[in-house]
C-alpha cells in the first residue's frame, strides 16, 4: 500500500518565478513520467515533492487513507529522490546500497541481505566489495537506484535517471522501474518521449511554471 | 667526517642504552604534545563542525574561520611571547604558579595546534560535495545522520589536518622554550634539550633525540599514507 500525494497551488521563486502555483493530484502506486524544456523546473519541483527544499507558498500534501501524516522525518523515510549526479559515499558499493537501511536502524545482517539484493536487480552484485568511487558513470547511476531502491520507498522521485547512459544502462534501470510499477509511486523526469511513453501511465508536462496532463 | 661518525656512533649506542634522562625527555614530549594535541581534537572536531553545519551566527562563524586562519600561520615563539606575559609573576595569571610547569606547555601546544586541526578539518567538511549530502537527506537522514555522513566523508582531510597538529607540536621549540623554561627533567622535551645540547657542543644527545623525532614522523606518515590509500581506488 503507497502513499497518495496532493500538491496545493505549489510556488516557488528563485532569481525569476520557477514554479506559479502548481495543483495536482498524484495517485497511489502510479507511474507517472514529468517532461519539459531545460530550466522548467522539474527538479526544482522534485526537490519540493521530496520535502528537502521548501516551497514559498502552497502545501505537498502525503496521505495514506484520511489521515495527514504529520510528522516529517517519518514521512521523509517513506519517499526519496533520486539525483541526476549519482552522489555516492566514498565507501564501498555495499555500503552504499545499505546506506538508507542504516540510517533506519536495520541491523548489519539484514541490511546487507537486503543491499545485496537491491545490487542484483541492477546487475552491480558482484561489485558489492568495490569501491564505489571507482564506479563508472553508468555503474554509479546504477548503484544510486540500488540505494534507493534497497528503502523500498513508498513513492520514488527518479530525475532524470538515465540522461547520459548508454542503451545498456538505460535497459536495466527501465527493467528496475518496471518491476516496481504498481507496488510504489513512481514520479520520473525525462526528456525522452520513448521513455515516458513505455515507463508512464501517465504523462505530465511542465512548462511556464504549470503542470498539465497529456493524453 | 671521522668526527661526525664518531658521534653518530655515540648517538646510535645511546638510543640502544638510553639513559634515565633520555627516557624522560622522550616521555615528556610525549605527554605535552599527544596531550596538547589530544585537547586540540577534542576541541577542534565540533568547532569546526559547528562551523560547517550551522544556520545560524553567520557573522561569528565566518569571523571564526578566518581566525583560525590567521592563527594557524602564527609562530610559536609569539604565542609562546603572549602566554609568558600572561603567566608570569607579574602577569594577570601569574598567581596559578604555572609558568615552568609541563601544563603549560601542554596548553601552549593545545593552543598552536587548534587553529590548524579546526582549520583543517572545517575545510574537509565544507569540501564534501553538496549532492553527496542531499542524497543522504534523500535517503532519510536526520540532522544528526547528515553530519555523521559529512563527517565520515571528510575524514580523510580530518585526519590529514590531526596529522599537520602532530607534526607541529612534535617541531615545536619556540613557545615550550619560552613557557617551559628547559628544565633538566621537568620541563625539558626532545626539542628543547636538542637545541640546549647543540648550543654546548655535546651532539650525541641531539643526534639520538634527532634520530628518534624523524622515526616517530616516519611512523606516523606511513599509518597516514595507507590509511589514505585504503579510502583511494584499489
Ligand atoms: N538553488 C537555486 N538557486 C537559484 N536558481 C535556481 C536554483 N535551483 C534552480 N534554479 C533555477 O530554477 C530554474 C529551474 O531549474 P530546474 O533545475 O528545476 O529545471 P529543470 O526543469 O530540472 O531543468 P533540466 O531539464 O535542465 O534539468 C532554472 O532557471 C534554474 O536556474
Ligand atoms: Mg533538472
Amino acid at each position: 500500500m503507497s502513499l497518495s500525494l496532493r500538491i496545493e497551488d505549489l510556488r516557488k521563486s528563485y532569481a525569476r518565478p520557477v514554479l506559479g502555483g502548481i495543483n495536482y493530484q498524484f495517485m497511489p502506486d502510479r507511474v507517472y513520467a514529468l517532461m519539459g524544456p531545460n530550466g522548467a523546473g522539474k527538479s526544482t519541483l522534485f526537490r519540493l515533492l521530496a520535502l528537502l527544499e521548501k516551497p514559498d507558498h502552497g502545501r505537498v500534501i502525503y496521505e495514506n487513507g484520511p489521515v495527514d501524516i504529520l510528522d516529517d522525518m517519518n514521512l521523509r523515510r517513506r519517499i526519496t529522490l533520486l539525483l541526476p549526479e549519482s552522489g555516492l559515499f566514498n565507501t564501498t558499493v555495499l555500503a552504499n546500497a545499505a546506506y538508507g537501511l542504516r540510517l533506519r536502524g536495520v541491523g548489519r545482517a539484514e541490511a546487507k541481505r537486503l543491499a545485496v539484493e537491491a545490487l542484483a536487480s541492477v546487475g552491480l552484485e558482484h561489485k558489492a566489495d568495490q569501491r564505489a568511487l571507482t564506479l563508472s558513470s553508468g555503474e554509479s547511476q546504477r548503484l544510486a537506484l540500488a540505494r534507493a531502491i534497497a528503502i523500498r520507498p513508498e513513492v520514488f522521485f527518479l530525475d532524470e535517471p538515465t540522461a547520459s547512459l548508454d542503451p545498456e544502462n538505460r535497459e536495466i534501470i527501465e527493467e528496475a522501474l518496471l518491476s516496481m510499477r504498481g507496488r510504489t509511486g513512481i514520479i520520473l523526469s525525462t526528456h525522452d518521449r520513448t521513455q515516458a511513453e513505455k515507463l508512464g501511465d501517465v504523462i505530465l508536462m511542465l512548462k511556464d511554471g504549470k503542470l498539465s496532463e497529456e493524453g | 667526517m671521522h668526527y661526525i661518525i664518531l658521534v653518530l656512533k655515540d648517538a646510535l649506542s645511546l638510543l640502544l642504552h638510553p639513559s634515565r634522562e633520555l627516557i624522560g625527555v622522550v616521555v615528556l614530549s610525549m605527554l605535552v604534545s599527544g596531550g596538547g594535541l589530544i585537547a586540540a581534537a577534542i576541541a577542534g572536531l565540533p568547532l569546526a563542525a559547528f562551523l560547517a553545519f550551522s544556520t545560524r551566527f553567520a557573522h561569528l562563524r565566518t569571523v571564526t574561520v578566518h581566525l583560525l586562519n590567521t592563527f594557524m600561520g602564527m609562530p610559536p615563539v609569539v604565542a609562546g611571547l603572549a602566554l609568558y606575559l600572561l603567566l608570569s609573576r607579574s602577569g594577570p595569571f601569574g598567581v596559578l604558579g604555572l609558568l615552568y610547569t609541563p601544563s603549560i606547555m601542554a596548553l601552549a601546544q593545545f593552543l598552536l595546534a587548534l587553529p590548524l586541526v579546526a582549520a583543517l578539518s572545517h575545510s574537509a567538511m565544507v569540501a564534501v560535495r553538496p549532492e553527496v549530502i542531499l542524497a543522504a537527506r534523500s535517503l532519510g537522514a536526520s540532522p544528526f545522520q547528515r553530519v555523521r555522513t559529512v563527517i565520515y566523508e571528510a575524514r580523510y582531510g580530518i585526519i590529514a589536518g590531526l596529522m599537520a597538529g602532530f607534526g607541529r607540536v612534535m617541531a615545536e621549540v619556540g613557545a615550550v622554550i619560552i613557557v617551559g623554561g628547559n628544565i633538566k627533567g621537568y620541563t625539558r622535551t626532545m626539542t628543547t634539550a636538542i637545541a640546549l645540547e647543540t648550543d654546548k657542543g655535546d651532539f650525541e644527545l641531539a643526534i639520538a633525540l634527532g634520530i628518534l623525532l624523524l622515526a616517530i614522523s616516519l611512523v606516523m606518515n606511513f599509518s597516514m599514507y595507507f590509511f589514505q590509500r585504503k579510502g583511494k581506488y584499489q
